[in-house]
């Protein structure tokens, strides 16, 4: 995964409540391999009409075309666990939402793939989203390592991170190898959870 | 010891280690799908195996057609989705993971054959690739989704790390009136905590409510505790519990079951345990509920009117209102029953169970179907069950069509679909926009609600036309 440390870029807001995931990668791109061609698919058919053309959308317009953060409202990314909205937004160029809460499988999505996602306070986000309207193509600034915001305005918000989701985003960590240090310890736990319930493991009948 | 909340003490078994309060958690049992080809993708780009490959389970059933069944897997007529019914089962033996496979006599969708085969039990911690996950919770298991990395990671060290959620207890106490399911109690529970109102949670039901429910039931509220947002649902393990799981393939049997019993009557909550959060419900209160809009939060009961936007509490919640009538053709202040419909669609994780299948069966013995109406069971056991008590012949006299298992119209990547601009009263989960096809329109019910839809060709309170009946 690559790192994340922090980015100056264009900020979209998207002031739609509830978006789920079905709307940033609709099922049926769900069987697309990984790779840039989810660039295409993120908020498919809210962005183009069944002949291809582009319908209204934000992302659709310059500035946002270029828009490397997201600022969103509240609950973005419920719905399924599909973590080819994550490939979607990826591929599309965002490397961070701010929103006031997120659909909790979609966040450790994001997490999981170098896109980080920061939860703020709902009339801060709001405020930020106004400023992104009255003044499109302005930038914010997401330091992780501060763990810290900057709006257009210059106003700093500061949010919170798990100390190892944080370590994880800033040095690209995958979790897999971090966990094969635990090999011996899960299988201590195994022996003994088996002997605790061993029909777990029995042959079905 | 402390007191402990159920979900306490299933999180506690279960941790291996921890660091700065992100535990490494130890996984049961793992549920994969079609849509599993980016973990196993990821797991061959890193060279992994699977770990534990006996405690994975296979199934094809999100691509999986619901008709011409009988030509296999080569009948499949799209090569895309024909691929990753092949791709599942090419991965499911390069590891050696048990698949329910398309020609399997159990197959059917991840949330319904585990629980009918005993792999679903109390006190495990069952992590899935695919949100609604939660249902098995309704055995008094700890169970939610995960994303393709994720699973990746259970697949290569049966494990995951996690942090601690919150837990909310919500209370259903009384009689659910006639006519009214535990489609309508979850429903009504979305609608009064808001589709984000459970996030960060897990869910604990109860109440007399909840325990005078199937396990059916039971299986339909937990299964959408993740449209509230909730990470996980569950219910307390009882009699009710340990009858359904008796005798079932993978449940224990002899000595087995009475170790086991040892260990499940101990998983329900303390009597002191404290939850983060309480929400509290009149069962007697509920009716049967539709949606309107394009969350499952729109959600109101049958006699209501489509909301108006200006009747909203602030101008956000206004354009909110106003952007989902706009997609859904909808007018503030129409009678919900009077909301004509183009389909009806009876299946999904949430409602295909022998029990689901049997109320939609008693309406539509009332009539005849006046628009295209799929009756879709959640798996091959189910389909033999309803075959046997002639419920396929109540349908099929009755204008319905009887399909073969899988997620079909609900998630709509099997060629089941929706056509743009078309209205369906459905029994699955998710009324998001383009959810069962581009540009389609669904209307969250329950089973006797879809089938009573399917008789009147609109939205209909199965309570007058079982009077009527």
């Amino acid at each position: 995964m690559q790192p994340f440390t922090t980015i100056t870029a264009i900020a979209a807001p998207i002031d739609e409540a509830n978006v789920d995931t079905n709307q940033l990668c609709p099922t049926r791109f769900n069987k697309v391999p990984r790779g840039p061609q989810y660039a295409h698919v993120l908020f498919h058919d809210r962005r183009f009409n069944a002949d291809g053309t582009e319908k209204e959308f934000l992302l659709n317009v310059e500035p946002f075309r270029s828009a490397a953060i997201i600022v969103a409202n509240r609950n973005w990314g419920c719905g399924s666990s599909r973590e080819s909205a994550v490939y979607a937004l990826y591929e599309f160029g965002i490397r961070c939402v701010i929103a006031p809460s997120f659909g909790d499988i979609h966040a450790n999505n994001c997490s999981k793939n170098g896109l980080l996602p920061v939860v703020l306070p709902e009339a801060e986000v709001a405020s930020i989203r106004a400023q992104l309207r009255d003044r499109p193509g302005a930038t914010v600034t997401v330091d992780l390592q501060e763990q810290t915001v900057t709006d257009p305005a210059g106003r700093v918000h500061r949010f919170e991170i798990h100390p190892v989701r944080k370590k994880c985003l800033l040095e690209g960590l995958d979790d897999v190898a971090r966990t094969q240090e635990y090999r011996s310890r899960i299988e201590e736990f195994e022996a003994e959870y088996r002997a605790e319930r061993p029909w777990l493991y029995a042959e079905k009948r | 010891m402390s007191v402990q909340t159920m979900f306490d003490k299933i999180w506690a078994r279960h941790t291996v280690a921890e660091e700065e309060g992100e535990l490494l958690l130890y996984v049961d049992r793992a549920l994969i799908h079609e849509g599993s080809s980016h973990s196993f993708a990821a797991l061959a780009a890193q060279e992994r195996a699977v770990f534990r490959p006996r405690q994975v389970f296979a199934f094809n059933d999100h691509y999986v057609p619901t008709s011409g069944r009988e030509r296999g897997v080569q009948g499949i007529a799209n090569p895309e989705i024909r691929n990753m019914v092949i791709k599942l089962a090419a991965n499911s033996a390069e590891h050696g993971v048990r698949l329910f496979g398309i020609d399997d006599p159990q197959q059917g969708i991840l949330h319904i054959v585990p629980p009918e085969l005993g792999i679903t039990q109390p006190g495990l911690f069952i992590v899935g690739a695919d949100s609604h996950t939660s249902t098995h919770g309704a055995f008094g298991c700890l169970a939610f989704g995960v994303g393709a990395s994720e699973m990746m990671h259970v697949m290569a060290t049966q494990s995951i790390w996690q942090r601690k959620p919150k837990t909310m207890r919500i209370n259903i106490d009384g009689e659910l009136g006639f006519g009214v399911t535990a489609k309508d109690v979850i429903l009504a529970i979305i609608a009064k905590i808001g589709a984000g109102g459970a996030t960060g949670h897990v869910i604990e039901y109860a109440g007399s409510t909840i325990a005078a429910m199937s396990m059916e039931a039971r299986m339909t509220v937990c299964n959408m505790s993740i449209e509230a947002g909730g990470r996980a649902g569950m219910i307390a393990p009882d009699a009710t519990t340990y009858a359904y799981l008796a005798d079932r393939p993978y449940a224990p049997a002899g000595k087995a079951w009475d170790e086991a019993m040892a260990v499940w009557t101990r998983l329900p909550s303390d009597a002191a345990a404290k939850f983060d959060q309480t929400v509290q419900l009149d069962a007697a209160q509920l009716a049967p509920m539709v949606t309107w809009g394009t969350s499952p939060e729109h959600a109101l009961p049958i006699n209501g009117c489509v909301p108006d936007p200006r009747d909203a509490a602030n101008t956000t919640q206004g354009a909110e209102i106003r952007a989902a009538l706009d997609y859904m053709a909808l007018q503030p202040g129409t009678r919900l029953s009077d909301i004509a419909v183009d389909r009806v669609f009876i299946g999904s994780c949430t409602n295909s169970r022998i029990e689901d299948i049997r109320a939609a069966a008693a309406v539509a013995k009332l009539g005849r179907a006046k628009v295209t109406a799929w009756v879709v069971p959640g798996s091959r056991t189910v389909q033999r069950q309803a075959e046997q008590e002639g419920l396929d012949r109540i349908f099929t006299a009755a204008g319905f069509e009887w399909r073969d298992p899988g997620c079909s119209l609900c998630t709509a990547i099997n060629g089941d679909q929706l056509q743009p601009g078309e209205r369906c009263a459905s029994t699955s989960n998710r009324n998001f926009k383009g959810r069962q096809g581009t540009g389609g329109r669904t209307h969250l019910v329950s089973p006797a609600m879809a089938a009573a839809a399917a008789l009147t060709g609109h939205l209909t309170d199965v309570r007058e036309l079982a009077k009527k009946g």
